[in-house]
């Protein structure tokens, strides 16, 4: 059989850990093949060696037959090798075709240029109008800008690194669309992502990397969802199941809440209004940038409300700060781990108080019981499974996942009436996604009510029982899931109302 | 090859060993430059007299602790305002400012006998420089003003303000028109703790003022406050810290402790309010602060390596008619390694061959 780009026995170490570990596989012409894998898993350096940016310890690679190992990323693309990032690299004040011709060598924006753009949005469904400028456009948009980009290289091999994470299902069906049409002109697509049910949708191949080692080479079709994260992450997953949906009244409301940004690219919030009852998990879905850090900050209490517009316990709260807030039995999980919800050089202890209620066990009229403050770090640790040498590490030095474990471990071991979390598994792996997911399902069968800001779709479906959108600082009612909910949720993330 | 791998937790040997490792790098340049320039003079005499004669001797013993009391006490305070990120570079004014305010009090009760004048010039002292650091403190927390400009600025008006007070409303009535006031009166003095020298209560004052700075920072979440407004303002308004009183705290507190330091150079070795209060002390504090690492603990010791250099300086210069900068480029030269050191805490060098 004839491969695309035949890849054998890699291997990459840095230092001790081997990034990827002779690892092998190949792409047939006009298929979309996924890559497989938790962050660390070694996705990434596979990628990198692919496109020139690293050089292998070992192995060797074959493009369309011949022997193949690019010096630099430059190398590649004059192969025919392009990439679409997952954070793109495009100048917000200028325009479409302005950007994509900066990309691209030798060649002058004209009129022919401007054509050959609209030429190819037309034929692989890219809409896109190249004289708008891309500080405008949505993060789909942009998305189509770097596709663009590439296709205008002619490439016969495309990466793509994670590139459903920021859309809408409209965006992501759409996408789809196009990258078929993509393979059936021979240009085969290498597909990175951890989403189970869309490398499903539309891989024909994939390949599950794990610890940097080749799990496996399959076709995704004849595996479970379930079969295909427990090989990505090496063990059982734990079935999501609310045993005690046993709601109560209302315990938090948010009235009429406006905000005028004060950031010059913030959004402004206009009139939000929400409640959420005892024992209930309520979600907001929604685009990133679509006013969620500004809500975010009102709620934690960092920026006051005016008067009537949150209340909690029928306490009128817009006044109180954060620390305030928690002597109230309210909680809170910022998105930004690192320099807003720990202290990146302090240790975990020292993060713990960060948190604290007014009246807490870890201090007495402001004077820190270290002993109280060492047996919460370590019960945290122990609780949640937070992989660290000791409770004085430093914040910065534990990974992503781990953070985020002891950052929901923190807010949870106070008991929470209500908590409020902001993108509770992002950047998180599938495994420990599974047991932050398990502890919120755990604290609202107690009673205990949820407020989930996320633009992870699937993780909003899989725990709220009432979900709202938030777009352009405009918030839905709760959606009506009986009834084409995913459409409607849909429609509401792109802005478009019926 | 070296590179530098950063650790998973700071390490508590080099925090330890750090410090020695800069004495040591401090001495051997110090020895090279001395090598250098010195003609005739045996460098290890030099060396004897800069760092050990201070040492041997009661008078220079004592006048180094004296130099070492208002170092102590200003980095206190400079300390605790750097921990916040608040950077208070004007503490010399404030410390001239506390030391008129306390000065005018002391002279407005001339010749009035009482135990509790000394403690009202003290409180004057201290609010005079609260006042000071107050102006940057509003500023900033108002309008947005840099605070280190602010604070640089006014210790230039300060020290005009000293001068035109001294030749205005405190300038001693019989004195001959000199810019100076009166000698203060005894009970205006600062009692001395080591007879016949000119050691004063100060030092004691510094030592217990560093004990409760250090309890307020490790033990009380005060501490914690101005560390995570420091290093991570967004994680301090998550933890409903309010970073203008951050601000209002740090200022409030350097300019104090530099106000109260002026005072005791004035009711202390001088005895009266002269042009010569201002001695850079301000500036100094800010190299012990960092040699302290922050520490109130660590003020301790780091006022005394400082106010070292001062009299060994002064010796050398009598001694070996070398120049007065000898002390700066020690002090200079101290302070770079000391930074320098202080990357091995937080990372450790890997040696290994390049390919």
């Amino acid at each position: 059989m004839n491969y695309q780009l035949q890849i054998n026995n890699i291997t990459k170490s840095y230092g001790d850990l081997k990034a990827n570990d002779d690892v092998s596989l190949n792409i047939k012409p006009s298929s979309i093949h996924a890559l497989l894998g938790e962050n660390g898993a070694g996705k990434s350096t596979l990628v990198k060696v692919i496109y020139g940016s690293l050089l292998p310890d070992r192995g060797e690679m074959k493009w369309l037959g011949k022997s193949y190992s690019p010096k630099n990323p430059f190398d590649a693309r004059e192969q025919g090798i392009a990439m679409v990032f997952q954070h793109f690299s495009l100048f917000e004040s200028l325009t479409v075709e302005e950007n994509i011709v900066l990309g691209l060598d030798g060649v002058r924006l004209d009129e022919n240029f401007t054509e050959k753009i609209i030429k190819y949005s037309k034929q692989y469904g890219l809409d896109i109008n190249p004289h708008q400028v891309v500080g405008d456009l949505s993060v789909g948009a942009r998305q189509r800008v770097e596709i663009i980009r590439c296709l205008m290289q002619n490439p016969k091999l495309l990466i793509m690194d994670e590139p459903t994470s920021v859309l809408t299902p409209q965006e992501v069906s759409d996408l789809f669309i196009t990258l078929r049409k993509l393979a059936d002109d021979g240009c085969s697509i290498l597909y990175i992502s951890h989403k189970l049910e869309e490398v499903r949708q539309i891989c024909s191949e994939a390949t599950i990397l794990r610890g940097g080692k080749l799990v496996e080479n399959c076709i995704p079709q004849e595996h479970t969802q379930q079969e295909l994260a427990e090989m990505m992450i090496g063990k059982k997953l734990i079935q999501l199941a609310r045993s005690n949906i046993n709601s109560g009244e209302d315990i938090f409301s948010i009235n009429n809440l406006s905000r005028k940004s004060d950031d010059m690219f913030g959004v402004d919030l206009k009139s939000i209004s929400l409640s959420v009852m005892k024992g209930s998990i309520v979600g907001i879905a929604g685009v990133a940038g679509n006013g969620q850090d500004e809500l975010m900050e009102l709620l934690i209490g960092e920026i006051t409300s005016p008067p009537g517009t949150l209340s909690f316990k029928g306490n009128d709260i817009g006044n109180l700060n954060s620390h305030q807030r928690r002597e109230l039995s309210m909680f809170f999980i910022p998105e930004e781990r690192l320099g807003h919800g720990a202290v990146p050089d302090m240790g975990l202890n020292e993060n713990m108080l960060l948190s604290r209620p007014q009246k807490s066990e870890m201090t007495s009229y402001g004077v820190i019981d270290w002993q109280n403050v060492e047996t919460l770090t370590q019960k945290v640790i122990s609780d949640f499974d937070v992989q660290t040498f000791s409770t004085k590490m430093l914040a910065k030095s534990l990974s992503g996942g781990n953070l985020q474990k002891f950052m929901v471990g923190r807010e949870l071991i106070q008991n929470p009436e209500l908590l409020i979390v902001a993108q509770p598994t992002w950047g998180v792996d599938a495994g420990s996604a599974n047991n932050i997911h398990q502890a919120l399902i755990a604290l609202a069968d107690q009673g205990s009510a949820i407020l989930i800001i996320s633009q992870d779709l699937d993780e909003i479906l899989s725990l709220c029982e009432q979900i709202h959108v938030l777009s352009e600082g405009s918030l839905s009612t709760a959606v009506d899931m009986t009834n084409k909910g995913l459409e409607k949720i849909s429609q509401l993330m792109v802005g478009s109302e019926d | 090859m070296i590179r530098l791998i950063p650790r998973v937790e700071n390490s508590t040997a080099m925090i330890l060993l750090s410090p020695l490792l800069a004495l040591t790098l401090t001495a051997i340049s110090a020895y090279l430059i001395f090598v250098s320039i010195l003609v005739d003079i045996e460098v290890s005499s030099v060396f004897y007299t800069l760092f050990v004669e201070p040492l041997t001797d009661s008078y220079y013993l004592s006048e180094l602790l004296v130099k070492a009391a208002p170092l102590m006490i200003i980095a206190l305070g400079l300390s605790i305002g750097f921990r916040a990120g608040v950077w208070n570079i004007g503490a010399e004014g404030q410390y001239v400012i506390g030391g008129i305010a306390g000065s005018a009090v002391g002279l407005y009760f001339y010749d009035v006998e009482g135990f509790w004048i000394i403690p009202l010039m003290a409180l004057a002292g201290i609010l005079g420089g609260m006042f000071y650091a107050g102006i940057a403190a509003f500023l900033k927390t108002r309008y947005q003003v840099n605070e280190i400009l602010v604070t640089l600025m006014l210790t230039y008006v300060a020290v005009l303000f000293l001068s035109a007070m001294l030749q205005g409303p405190l300038r001693n009535p019989s004195g001959f028109n000199f810019p100076e006031s009166r000698l203060f009166h005894d009970s205006a003095l600062l009692p001395i703790i080591w007879e016949g020298t000119r050691l004063h209560i100060g030092l004691v004052v510094a030592i217990i003022l560093s004990l409760i700075a250090w309890f307020g920072i490790k033990k009380h979440i005060f501490g914690m406050q101005i560390k995570i407004s420091g290093s991570a303002p967004r994680a301090a308004k998550f933890a409903g810290f309010n970073d203008n009183k951050t601000v209002w705290y740090s200022l409030l507190i350097s300019g104090g402790l530099a106000g109260l330091a002026g005072l005791f150079e004035a009711a202390g070795p001088a005895g009266q309010l002269t042009p010569g209060l201002p001695q850079f002390y301000g500036f100094t504090a800010i190299i012990v602060a960092f040699l302290a690492r922050l520490h109130p603990i660590g003020v301790l010791f780091s006022s005394l390596l400082i106010a070292l250099s001062y009299v060994g300086g002064e010796n050398v210069q009598i001694d070996y008619d070398l120049p007065k900068s000898i002390t700066q480029i020690f002090q200079g030269m101290l302070l770079f390694y000391f930074l320098a050191c202080d990357i091995l805490i937080k990372y450790k060098v890997v040696l290994f061959k390049t390919i």
